[in-house]
Parts: C-alpha cells; sequence; structure tokens
C-alpha cells in the first residue's frame, strides 16, 4: 500500500478520534522529537512514582512523626493547660464556618479546605494522646486528639450553618474577627497568679501554634507598617523619605537571619532590661519589621501603577489628601498587587522557619528535636523531614490558591 | 516667621495651621525629632549598658589571633591567624558558594523554564511539579533534607561508593579527580585567560562595527580563533605540560588529593541551587512568555530560522523583563547562604556567630557582618542595574 494513502487514512481517522486520543496527540506526540520524549520519559515517570509510593506504604517508617502528634502542634505547652490551645482553634475555626456561611466565595473554599484538613488529620493513624482536662474530667476520658480534630470540622459545618441565619449580621462576624485574636492571645498566654489561666511562659510555645502565631502576627502587623513605609518613601517630605528609603534599603540589604540575631541578641545592649520583651516576641517583630521593608516595595510599585488621571480626579472632585489616598488611590494598587503581596506572605510563612536558628521551637525546630530525642528517630530523618515539608507545602498552596482566587473576584487583569 | 509676615495678602486670610506649608514643615520637623530621638535613646542606652557590662568597643580585636579552627578555606588559615583573616575567610566561602550557587542557578533555573514551555505535557507537567515544590517549601527544610537525608549520610570513608574511579562519595565528602596547575601551569593559565577575554573583546567591538558600518567584520571566526589559539600557544609556552591530574586515593585512613567536595558545602549549595533555580525557572518563563506572539510570528513571516528567533527575537525582548526579578534571585542566593551556618557550612554569618562565642565583641561583629552583606546587596543591585539600564536602552 503507498504510504500517502495510509497517511491520510490515520488523518482521517484521527480527525473523528475521541478527545483523549485527539490531546495525546498534540501533547505526547506531536513531533518526532516529542514522541521520543515522551517514550523516555515514561518509564521514568513510572519507575519515580513506583519508588515514591512504595516508600510512603511500605519502607517508610513514620513512628517518629505518628508518635507525638502533640509536640508537632504546641510544643512543649503544659499538657494540662492544653485546652486553651484547644478553645481558641475551635473559636477560630468556628469563625471561619460562620464566615463560610455568610460570604461564600473564597471563605467557602478554606472553610471546606479546613474541614476537610481536620477531619483528614482525625482519621490519620496519629497515636491516641490522651488531653487531661482539669475542668471537664468528664470529658477528658474520651477528648481525644482524635476526637477533638474531628469536633473542629464539625464545628466548621455548624458555623456555616449558622452563619447562613439572617440573625447573625456580618457586623457581628466582623467584631468576632477583631475580637478572637486578642481573645486568643490573652488565653493563650494567661495572667500572673492566676487559678484558672495561669501564666505560661513562651519559651514552652512551640510546633504549629509558633508557626502560625509569627506567621499571622507577622502578616498582620507588617502590612500597615509597609503601607506607612510606601506612603513615606513616595512623600514630598525629604525627611520622610530619606528615612522610609534608608530602612526600607538596608533591610533589604542583609539577611533575615541577622535581623532575628540582631533582635535575639543586641537587643539588650539597645533596651533598658524592664522594655526587652519575651522572645517568641522579638522574633515577631524582626520577622515583621523584615517583612514590611518587602512588602512596602511591592506596594510602592502599585502605587505607581496608578494613573496620576485618577488622583486628578479625586482633588477635583474635592477630595482631602487623606481621602484621595485611601479611597482611591490605595484601593487601585493593593488590587494591582495582590500577587506580589500574598507571594511575600507566603514567604514570610515560609521564613518563620528561621527562628530555628535563634532557639525557638517552632514546627522545623520540633521536628529536630524530635529526631534528636531518640537514637531511633536519627534513622527517620528523611520521613520527618517530608512530614514537615508537606505541611508547609500544604498552607503554602491554600494561600496562593486563595490568591488565585480574590484575583478572580477583584478581576485583576481584566479592568 | 518673617516670610510669612512679608507676604500678607496671600496669607492673611488662612490661619498658620491650615497652611499647608507651615503644616508640611511641621511633618517634617516631628518626624525626625522622633526618628532621630529615638535612636539618639537607643544609642544612649547601648553606651550605659556597655559602660556596665565592661565592653571593649574598639576595632583592636581584628589583629589579634583568632583561635578557633574553621573547616574548611580556600585560602590559607590556622588558628594563629587573626580575627580579620577569619573574617576574610567568612567573606570568601559566602561568595563561593554564591558565585557558584548562582552559576549552576541560573542553568539550572532556565532548562526548568524551557521544560515548563516545551509542548510535551509530560514534561512540562514535571517542571510544574518541580517548580510549585520548592517555592511552596521553607528553604531550611530543603537544607535539612538535602543535608541529614543525602550527604551526611554517605557511606564510611572505607567503603565508598564510587564512580568509575574518579568520584567517590563518602561521609567525609566527594572526593573527585581534578585537574591542577604544574609549576609552568601559570602561563598556560594567564594564555587561557588572555583568550577570553580577548575573544570577548573581539566578539563585542567586532560586532558593533558590523552593526554600524555594515561591512562583514567576521566577528565570530575572529573570537573563536582567539579563544583557541592563545590557549594552544600557552599550552606549548608551558613545554606541554600546564596540568595534571590529581586522583584521589585511599590512604589507610581516608581519602588523599584530588577535590573534596564536602557534605557541608554540598548540602548548603546543592539546596540553594534547587530552591533559587525554581523562582528563576518561573522568572525566565514570564519573560519568554511575556514576548508578544505577534513578534514571533512578524519573525517568522520574514523568514527567520527559529535559532535566529530565539537570538534575535525572543531572548532580547525576554532579558529586558527578565533581569529585574533576576536580580533579587541572585540577591537572595546570596543572602539566603547565610543559612549554611545550621548544616556547618563555615561563611560569613556563620563564623562570625563562632567568633562572639570565642571573643564576645557581639556588637562590632555584626555591625562588620551586616555592612559587609549590605556592600554586596548594594554593589550587586548597582552593577546589574547599570547593565539592566543599557539593555532596556540598546533594545528600545
Amino acid at each position: 500500500m503507498p504510504s500517502s494513502n495510509q497517511l491520510t487514512a490515520t488523518d482521517a481517522r484521527s480527525s473523528q478520534a475521541p478527545g483523549i486520543i485527539k490531546w495525546v496527540r498534540a501533547n505526547l506526540f506531536s513531533n518526532w522529537f516529542n514522541s521520543i520524549l515522551t517514550i523516555t520519559l515514561i518509564p521514568a515517570v513510572a519507575y519515580i512514582l513506583f519508588i515514591v509510593f512504595r516508600w510512603v506504604f511500605i519502607s517508610a517508617d513514620w513512628s517518629a512523626v505518628t508518635s507525638q502528634p502533640l509536640l508537632f502542634g504546641v510544643g512543649q505547652f503544659p499538657r494540662d493547660q492544653i485546652w486553651r490551645v484547644g478553645i481558641s482553634l475551635l473559636s477560630i475555626m468556628f469563625l471561619i464556618g460562620v464566615s463560610w456561611g455568610k460570604w461564600g466565595g473564597l471563605l467557602r473554599s478554606i472553610g471546606i479546605f479546613a474541614t476537610l484538613l481536620f477531619f483528614g488529620f482525625a482519621i490519620l493513624p496519629f497515636q491516641h494522646e490522651d488531653l487531661s482536662i482539669p475542668i471537664f474530667t468528664i470529658a477528658s476520658t474520651v477528648m481525644t486528639i482524635r476526637f477533638f480534630l474531628g469536633l473542629i470540622s464539625l464545628f466548621i459545618i455548624i458555623g456555616n450553618f449558622i452563619g447562613r441565619l439572617e440573625a447573625v449580621s456580618k457586623r457581628l462576624i466582623i467584631i468576632g474577627w477583631f475580637v478572637t485574636p486578642i481573645i486568643t492571645v490573652i488565653l493563650l498566654s494567661g495572667f500572673d497568679n492566676s487559678e484558672l489561666l495561669p501564666s505560661i511562659t513562651t519559651t514552652l510555645w512551640g510546633g504549629l501554634l509558633v508557626t502560625f502565631l509569627l506567621a499571622f502576627g507577622g502578616i498582620i502587623l507588617s502590612f500597615p507598617i509597609g503601607v506607612a513605609l510606601a506612603l513615606g518613601r513616595r512623600s514630598k517630605l525629604p525627611v520622610v523619605s530619606a528615612f522610609s528609603t534608608i530602612f526600607i534599603e538596608m533591610v533589604r540589604g542583609v539577611p533575615l537571619v541577622t535581623i532575628l540575631f540582631m533582635f535575639s541578641f543586641i537587643i539588650n545592649l539597645v533596651l533598658p532590661p524592664s522594655a526587652i520583651p519575651e522572645r517568641i516576641v522579638r522574633a515577631l517583630m524582626a520577622m515583621t519589621l523584615f517583612s514590611a521593608a518587602y512588602t512596602a516595595e511591592n506596594i510602592r510599585g502599585g502605587l505607581q501603577a496608578v494613573p496620576p488621571g485618577q488622583m486628578e480626579a479625586a482633588k477635583a472632585v474635592g477630595m482631602s489628601g487623606f481621602q484621595t489616598m485611601f479611597f482611591i488611590v490605595l484601593p487601585q494598587a493593593l488590587r494591582a498587587i495582590l500577587p506580589a503581596i500574598v507571594g511575600q506572605f507566603i514567604s514570610l510563612f515560609k521564613d518563620t522557619t528561621l527562628v530555628v536558628i535563634v532557639g525557638i521551637n517552632d514546627f522545623l525546630g520540633i521536628g529536630r528535636s524530635i529526631i534528636n530525642s531518640t537514637p531511633e528517630f536519627l534513622q527517620l530523618q528523611l520521613e520527618v523531614y517530608v512530614f514537615i515539608a508537606i505541611i508547609y507545602m500544604i498552607f503554602s498552596f491554600l494561600m496562593s490558591l486563595a490568591s488565585r482566587k480574590l484575583e478572580d473576584a477583584l478581576g485583576v487583569g481584566e479592568r | 516667621m518673617a516670610s510669612i509676615k512679608s507676604s500678607p495678602d496671600q496669607n492673611a486670610s488662612i490661619p498658620f495651621y491650615r497652611d499647608e506649608r507651615w503644616l508640611q514643615s511641621a511633618a517634617q520637623i516631628i518626624s525626625a525629632i522622633l526618628i532621630i530621638g529615638f535612636l539618639i535613646y537607643i544609642i544612649i542606652n547601648f553606651f550605659i549598658a556597655a559602660d556596665n557590662r565592661g565592653l571593649n568597643l574598639g576595632f583592636s580585636f581584628i589583629t589579634e589571633a583568632a583561635g578557633f579552627p574553621i573547616s574548611e578555606s580556600i585560602i590559607e588559615y590556622d588558628p594563629s591567624m587573626s580575627f580579620g583573616r577569619a573574617f576574610l575567610v567568612g567573606v570568601v566561602n559566602t561568595l563561593r558558594v554564591s558565585l557558584l550557587g548562582i552559576v549552576a542557578a541560573t542553568i539550572l533555573g532556565a532548562s526548568v523554564a524551557l521544560a515548563r514551555l516545551s509542548q510535551n505535557w509530560l514534561l512540562s507537567r514535571m517542571a510544574l511539579l518541580y517548580v510549585e515544590f520548592h517555592r511552596n517549601i521553607p528553604l531550611l527544610v530543603l537544607l535539612y533534607l538535602w543535608y541529614f537525608t543525602v550527604f551526611s549520610q554517605f557511606p564510611n570513608v572505607q567503603d565508598s561508593s564510587e564512580l568509575s574511579r574518579s568520584i567517590y562519595f563518602t561521609q567525609r565528602g566527594i572526593y573527585m579527580i581534578w585537574p591542577r596547575l604544574t609549576e609552568t601551569g601559570g602561563i598556560f593559565l594567564i594564555a587561557v585567560f588572555v583568550g577570553i577575554f580577548g575573544a570577548l573583546f573581539f566578539w563585542i567591538s567586532l560586532r558593533r562595527r558590523r552593526e554600524i558600518t555594515g561591512q562583514q567584520t567576521y566577528y565570530i571566526q575572529v573570537s573563536l580563533s582567539v579563544l583557541i589559539i592563545l590557549p594552544v600557544i600557552g599550552w606549548f609556552l608551558a613545554d606541554g605540560n600546564p596540568l595534571w591530574i590529581d586522583v584521589p586515593q585511599f590512604q589507610r585512613f581516608n581519602f588523599e588529593g584530588g577535590m573534596r567536595l564536602t557534605p557541608e558545602f554540598m548540602g548548603i549549595f546543592i539546596g540553594l541551587v534547587t530552591y533559587t533555580a525554581s523562582f528563576i525557572a518561573e522568572v525566565v518563563r514570564a519573560g519568554i512568555q511575556a514576548v508578544d506572539r505577534g513578534q514571533i510570528e512578524a519573525a517568522k513571516a520574514v523568514g527567520l530560522n527559529s535559532l535566529q528567533i530565539l537570538n534575535l527575537i525572543i531572548i532580547p525582548q525576554a532579558l529586558r523583563i527578565i533581569i529585574p526579578p533576576m536580580i533579587s534571585q541572585y540577591l537572595n542566593l546570596t543572602k539566603n547562604s547565610s543559612l549554611a551556618m545550621v548544616i556547618g557550612y563555615q561563611e560569613l554569618f556563620g563564623l562570625a556567630k563562632i567568633a562572639i562565642n570565642n571573643a564576645g565583641r557581639a556588637v562590632q561583629i555584626f555591625v562588620m557582618v551586616m555592612l559587609t552583606y549590605l556592600f554586596f546587596s548594594l554593589l550587586t543591585s548597582t552593577i546589574l542595574n547599570i547593565y539592566n539600564r543599557r539593555i532596556q536602552f540598546i533594545t528600545r
């Protein structure tokens, strides 16, 4: 048979072929080079997948990870006071649930994700650890971590239904969001000489608790400082602009570790002893200032992207400088640089691991101390680090996903 | 005050607290007082604290003997040498891992970006997986993974695994064969460098002449022949044996000879490279994708082949977009090298910490370290910004 006939025959067939074959042709065998590439890659990928699956489900020994889930969660936080962490977590997750019910959209994705996450952790084969709760002695016998994590995912769903009620106003929920973090911090740190809430020194805090405190604390605090620095740098007042520029460039010119180090050790020399905050707070200050400098540069880029006509129009309708900035320029600037800001927040979240260097046991630090605590675990480093990497990956990925959804909602790049 | 009084026609109706000039100067003075006041407060506290603790704030310690060993250095060092020397070792070690890392990360990142843009679905998905994995985990976790689960887990020196008798993987590092200069090798080395720079010089100047005058200058042929002929001349000037091959030999307890790469160096190097490459890959991909499709179609229409399209159309335009974020990635890599401390590679920051533990003087050492990083950051960004400005200018 002549080959040209054959060719036309296959062409005719392929145009009628089902979608999947067409797709394979277009994406895997579009030309001879691609075909060779695909044929060599398939066995390689299959082999890697085989190795990974065999390791995860057969040869890996996850005991270092599963034996002390509480350590990963809260570090050395006193076990008889652990209910304080529990209640904080429960109330925040409940608020997420309520907000999901009220607004939907992005919060819906976050709510569903959180529900699945806690449910997933509840069914993962972590070892049971009893939570002895002094007040609710009856509850403590059933109050295993597993039960509690399940309870959280239940609370999110309950919150979702409550949020749908008309009686719950949006204002109430927003007030809740402002109040809860403050209550959480008070609940976790406690008071001196208190029977019910004895103060817990932050040196005992650890694990994911510290990671999230540093990350969210840093994000919330660094954002307004970053806005102020960006406005300061663009200010017409030379003194303000010079100080902002010097600060931003100096912070961006040195590694975060040096700043963390400065706040951990040099601060003893420049502040009177009574004014020196606790170690974790010093770390938070360092992370905040570091992140603020980068946020400021991002925001400055956004400010430059706002057309000057906007500002002139605002002035023409009689807005004051303050109104122009906060109602016209900043909203547009922030919308334009949303991806960059979220990227900065993700890297702040990842950078919280550096507090290990100044001796704070965050999530990664706990992993290291678990490895070093038991000789057998020294052989299980891969498992521990892979687990840690996956947890960080989940949250970073969630943040970038949220950013993409928010961009869609705000119509970034469309208007 | 006098100026206000002298022009009453304008300012008579505006009270000073509504006058913009007044408010602006007041804002400046207040912010300056606040900031400078805070700085003075800090400095006074600092001197009080330094006095109370009897701190020595001089820099004379730099010439004193350091007294601590350094695990690896490519310049000569022993504990009897000065603190200044130890500091220099730290700077060299930082530069070593940063410069090598920048080169390697650029190559890896560009390759991943090309794979990401490949028409082959499998390849582009694998590149995406690589990028997402590395971008979403902290660098420190990656460093721990590479160092504690790979490079420090190699077999003992006695039962090292080898690759064709030229590379040995051991717990004490990777030993591999390495060319070293003989006594006459210096001449050869000079010839090679002159060849490289001569080739670059001819390439740039002849090419520019061709662009200006339009006459054929054979810039490719000329610079290639310079690149080849000069090292050959150097080879003969060096009596035909400028190099000898240093082969690692297993002695009684350890390897001797060859090039040794410590596990610590490999950990920070590979960690930094794989991490930064994922960011560079995204930068390069975004730059290439930002080139207008119409440009490529137009190039095809006027008959350029695919190599010419890449060389003359895509790369010059993509570079304009790529270079600024690339600069910040390079700076990030250099600053991130300070994390090497956690796995024991002794670069600037790690050595500073050791020096502080040994000799105190935290403040002075700290100031030196921060100024060094600041110097490198500002230097790099200045040089690359100048290059960036030139490239923006030429292509527009």
